[in-house]
């Protein structure tokens, strides 16, 4: 199974744990996976603003880079979704459309694909997971409050493998952090109020660790806990799936 | 426009206990909605059906509208058509002047908001009264609406308490919410008994036969029709549904959408005048064949504005109905109002995270996030966006298209957020106001992996 690791640019250049950690475990898992060096962003910063005709540069970058594998994994579901609905490339349109098919998250990989039953970690910590709208609602990885279907949460699947973890919810279980991509920045107030909330819903349960799927609601929830002097650490799933301790 | 979302959020939010009230307040009624649908095992298929039958509705939207003035004009209905607000106000305006009324009762019609009926008719010195109870609040503090379903939500009974002392001579700080009702309730009854006109919006028109339906929980819209010698209902041209029977599956939906009821208290059946009453049905158009005409957003006019939408945001509960600045606010709003002025609008649909919470939370299956992100496209190709910001798109279009000079741009600048040119590019960085940047790493990950990782092609 040839898996090619999609390392988002922010992890590559803010979160490189992230994405060692990612790797670490698929090959634990017994995959082959390889890392094309010339990528870079999947383009939904620009797209997500209103600029998608800025993203056709990204996108051919993307395709040229990750054609070809059976699977293309990465730890971020909000740039899993981008490229999963928009990504395009008028020359090489089968590429790219079988990379919209063959591109998962993370979690969903773990779960779907390589139906992981056992892991091999211990996280002895309190941790509070928080669910990111993309991965939720756009790739489907949880169920949510909104609909009336069966419950399921394919990372907190994964997490229940964990040795001596303790999960907590969020009083709001899958309520938004207010990252946003660039919403954190043109509606800061909004942003961080949201942030705080959500914040304050995990440590309302004593948790040592928030956890989610994507970075960059971590990063941004890390920015306000550092900012407020809180105890409480942010740390991906992939950190926690590969042994942390 | 002036003033925009993010800066009216921003002033709203300066309040924080009151922002945390409103957001706990709303999120109330969206468990409430919850607990609701959960009740019932055909939920999603309610959904379903809703959104099919608005579909055939949309798609056979003339021969519907046609035979709804047929059988409605057969019932002894007046049907009028108006092309926009302002012929929509002339009409009501005509009517009124031909019967020589002084006093008017309305009962809750957000299209009567987006037409601006009350400050039209008020300019040609004619005075209406808004009888919902807290229409009738707002209209006391001459502030529009800030949600469609709760339109004083943002006041507490403090507010009222004050609101009313000003206007109907309440005990001064009097917060009782019992006694403050109880006068509120005193004085419409007065204005209802005086009344010569009554105004009211549609929920439900139908096409087979002719009548429609309003949807209260206080009885409002009976009480002006059923006392005043005149009717005028108002309707979107949307509001429209085939048949009788289909008016169980939205009725079903709209009241447990809207505030978790299994149904509303008086849902008023309309279908002909009484004896020696006089019943108007203005259709209104106002952008709406417009937006049936854009693929990527008729969807939109699905709407049974049941304000589940507002309830689930995130944005809308933190920032308050205000800050959208139009009639229709919330997640629905932003996808309506660009329709309607797409300069004056550019800002809603960026007022959103994507989190899409509204479009599953929506009864008719509007894909709400996924018609944002499209206005996005829209209005930036129209041009409605600040230079600074498509400088700033425009510089990460060209790092992240190029690995080496994102590579090169990553070393130079990690730790500083250059790559995120938008995070910088402001005259502070507004990132850091209330948050830490993250702590700059040696090596990026790349860096880690051609040392560490097995050998590349």
């Amino acid at each position: 199974m040839k898996v090619a690791l999609f390392i988002p640019c922010y992890i590559d250049q803010f979160y490189p744990n992230v994405g060692i950690a990612t790797l670490q475990v698929l090959e634990k898992l017994g995959c082959d996976v390889t890392f094309p060096l010339q990528q870079t962003c999947c383009g939904q910063p620009m797209a997500n603003s209103g600029f998608a005709s800025l993203s056709k540069g990204c996108d051919i970058n993307f395709v040229q880079n990750f054609a070809g594998f059976d699977y293309i994994v990465a730890p971020s579901g909000s740039c899993v979704l981008h490229v999963k609905e928009h990504l395009q490339d008028d020359k090489h349109p089968q590429e790219a459309l079988q990379i919209r098919n063959t591109i998962y998250e993370f979690t969903e990989f773990l779960t779907d694909i390589l139906k992981v039953e056992s892991i091999n970690a211990s996280f002895p910590f309190k941790v509070g997971m928080h669910n990111s709208c993309h991965g939720q609602r756009g790739l489907n990885l949880s169920s949510m409050t909104e609909r009336m279907l069966p419950e399921f949460s394919k990372p907190e699947q994964l997490l229940n493998m964990v040795k001596d973890i303790t999960l907590t919810k969020a009083k709001r279980n899958d309520e938004c952090c207010g990252f946003g991509g660039t919403f954190c920045v043109f509606e800061e107030a909004v942003s961080v109020k949201m942030g705080k909330d959500r914040i304050k819903e995990h440590e309302d349960n004593e948790v040592d660790y928030i956890t989610g799927g994507d970075t960059s609601c971590l990063m941004h929830l890390e920015g306000i806990l550092k900012r407020q002097g809180s105890t409480t650490k942010t740390i991906h799933i992939a950190e926690i799936l590969n042994g942390f301790l | 426009m002036t003033v925009k979302h993010a800066a009216l959020a921003e002033k709203f939010i300066a309040d924080e206990p009151r922002t945390d009230w409103h957001d706990e307040t709303l999120w109330f009624v969206r468990e409430k909605r919850d607990k609701a649908a959960h009740g019932l095992p055909e939920w999603e298929q309610l959904r379903e059906w809703g959104s099919q039958i608005k579909n055939n509705t949309l798609s056979n939207l003339s021969s519907y509208l046609k035979e709804f003035e047929e059988k409605a004009t057969a019932n002894g209905i007046k049907v009028h058509w108006a092309s926009d607000a302002k012929e929509h106000n002339e009409i009501i305006h005509k009517i009124i002047k031909k019967h020589g009324i002084q006093k008017i009762v309305k009962s809750k019609s957000m299209l009567t908001e987006e037409c601006h009926l009350n400050e039209y008719l008020q300019h040609n010195g004619i005075e209406v009264v808004d009888t919902d109870l807290g229409e009738r609040i707002v209209q006391f503090r001459k502030e529009p609406p800030s949600h469609i379903v709760l339109p004083a939500i943002h006041l507490k009974k403090e507010d009222v308490s004050t609101t009313f002392h000003d206007h109907l001579q309440t005990e001064k700080g009097n917060n009782d919410p019992q006694y403050l009702t109880e006068a509120a309730r005193q004085h419409l009854r007065n204005k209802f008994v005086e009344s010569e006109l009554a105004i009211t919006g549609v929920n439900f028109a139908i096409a087979e036969t002719g009548g429609f339906v309003v949807c209260t929980n206080e009885g409002n819209a009976d009480m002006g029709a059923h006392t005043a010698p005149v009717h005028i209902a108002c309707m979107g041209f949307e509001k429209l549904i085939p048949k009788a029977e289909h008016l169980s599956v939205f009725l079903r939906l709209l009241a447990r959408s809207a505030t978790g009821q299994p149904i509303t208290t008086y849902s008023s059946h309309f279908h002909k005048p009484r004896p020696n009453q006089e019943m108007h049905i203005v259709i209104v158009d106002n952008g709406r064949s417009k937006q049936l005409g854009r693929e990527d957003f008729r969807n939109s006019l699905k709407c049974i504005r049941c304000a589940a939408c507002f309830n689930t945001c995130p944005v809308y509960r933190r920032s308050g109905g205000h800050s959208y600045h139009t009639a229709v606010a919330g997640p629905i709003g932003s996808i309506l109002n660009p329709n309607l002025d797409m300069k004056a609008n550019a800002d809603l649909p960026f007022a959103s995270t994507l989190c899409g919470s509204c479009t599953n939370v929506c009864p008719v299956k509007i894909n709400i996030h996924e018609q944002l992100w499209k206005w996005r496209q829209v209005i930036v190709a129209e041009g409605y966006v600040d230079t600074s910001k498509k400088l700033g798109m425009k510089g990460m279009s060209f790092v992240f298209s190029n690995p080496k000079v994102y590579r090169f741009m990553g070393k130079m600048g990690r730790g500083v957020m250059h790559l995120f040119p938008f995070m910088v590019n402001n005259k502070l960085n507004i990132w850091s106001k209330q948050r830490e940047m993250p702590v700059a790493p040696k090596e990026s990950f790349r860096d880690w992996y051609l040392k560490n990782g097995k050998n590349q092609k």
